[in-house]
């Protein structure tokens, strides 16, 4: 049984925060899929470092997470300012950029 | 325990420990991270979260990265996810998903995106040539895990490490520029409120607060006016809301039992009034069970006896 394994389930959990970030529409569970994929990505650097024997795998997901944290820091709080113009936390409800007119 | 560690992670190869605790975890992550594509409350989704980042952590430290694994429960299911909590508190815990789809067919397409997602994933994944897993023993045969970390950190990244500092104060800054709010009304302090009392008290209006209703009164009820100290009703004292409902007790009743007391007769009914000549105003309460105490009457008698008591 090899490494492989890590690997595969890194692989499976970045999938399963793509889909979520892709279906559902709440802002904040889609934020917590991009939370979801930098985990994964985490799991194969740490992985990764023990195949090769080499640190840097690490120091990389030590710096995947700080930087993970200044972005939660930075999107909740967009979200609360969206929250507090529009009553909403959907991203669908977000349309003021769009173009309403009709196609004549 | 770092014997076990050792156990765990000789030669970079999964022995069977490892691979137990692995194969009872893996299932746990996958079904945990499910939950967020599942869950209908936000709290359920963020909860499931939760449970995969500490489930993670354990797979870190048996991944011969103890360090990694202390700073994921801390960094990322203490501080992270609490955010998260928050945030999902400070707008609404029930603020579900709607099922109003404005593109159409966008849970489909959302889903084959992360089929297909994780089909290219897993064919780099099954392509890809491993060499022999060398493990971490090698560059870590004098120190510890943090001690190598920090070794790499503070001898290659030394410059990345400072400009992610300034990445945290900047983040930190705009959380605080994008949630702050412009007042738009001077803010009030103690002086002001202060002197617009005192400008209402000219007015008519109150410097103390209002007082409560039922004390001082016959009742011990809410729906009663309290009586000044000259026997008059407050009709400020009851709430304007029962006013509002009709709930209030009659005032003038009220006033007109103390009217009856203070002209020397009793205070309940009028035909009661006529019969003795001049009853005592302070034998009327115990006789009558229902009138009106006269106002002052309790602690000028209640004086004396504390007196007498000493």
């Amino acid at each position: 049984m090899s490494l492989m394994s890590y690997v595969v389930l890194a692989a499976v959990l970045f999938a399963v925060g793509t889909t979520t970030v892709l279906v559902r529409r709440n802002a904040i569970i889609a934020f917590m899929g991009i939370e979801l994929m930098l985990n994964a990505t985490n799991l194969a650097l740490v992985t990764f470092a023990r195949m090769h024997g080499n640190l840097s795998g690490q120091v990389l997901a030590f710096f995947v997470m700080v930087v993970a944290a200044a972005e939660v820091v930075v999107g909740l709080a967009i979200i609360v300012a969206i929250f507090r113009a529009r009553r909403s936390v959907s991203v669908d409800d977000v349309n003021l950029l769009k173009d309403v007119r009709d196609p004549a | 325990m770092s014997g076990v560690l050792t156990a765990l992670t000789d030669a970079g190869q999964m022995d069977t420990g490892e691979a137990i605790l692995f194969w009872v975890l893996a299932p746990l992550i996958v079904i945990a991270s499910l939950g967020l594509v599942f869950a209908r409350k936000a709290v359920y989704a963020a909860v499931s979260v939760i449970s995969v980042m500490i489930m993670l952590a354990a797979l870190y430290v048996a991944q011969e990265a103890p360090f990694l694994g202390m700073v994921q429960v801390v960094v990322y299911t203490g501080a992270v996810m609490m955010l998260f909590l928050f945030v999902l508190m400070l707008v609404g815990v029930d603020a579900g998903d709607s099922l109003v789809e404005t593109v159409k067919g966008q849970r489909i397409i959302g889903v084959l995106g992360g089929l297909g997602v994780l089909a290219v994933l897993s064919g780099v994944v099954g392509t890809a040539v491993y060499s022999q897993p060398s493990g971490l023993a090698a560059v870590e045969e004098a120190v510890t895990n943090p001690v190598g970390l920090a070794y790499v950190i503070f001898g290659q990244h030394a410059f990345a490490l400072e400009v992610v500092g300034a990445l945290l104060i900047t983040a930190a800054l705009g959380a605080l520029v994008l949630t702050h709010r412009e007042r738009l009304i001077a803010k009030l302090d103690q002086r002001t409120r202060l002197d617009a009392r005192m400008r209402a008290l000219a007015g008519g209006g109150t410097v103390t607060p209002l007082p409560a209703p039922g004390v001082y009164a016959r009742h011990n009820a809410m729906d009663v006016p309290a009586l000044d100290p000259e026997g008059r009703p407050i009709e400020s004292s009851v709430n304007r809301v029962l006013k509002v409902r009709g709930q209030e007790a009659d005032a003038d009743e009220y006033a007109a039992r103390v009217d009856r007391v203070l002209a020397g007769g009793w205070a309940d009914a009028p035909e009661v009034t006529e019969a003795p000549a001049a009853p005592e105003v302070d034998a009327a309460p115990e006789a009558d069970g229902a009138a009106t105490d006269e106002p002052g009457d309790g602690p000028s008698s209640a004086a004396p006896e504390t007196g007498a008591d000493r």
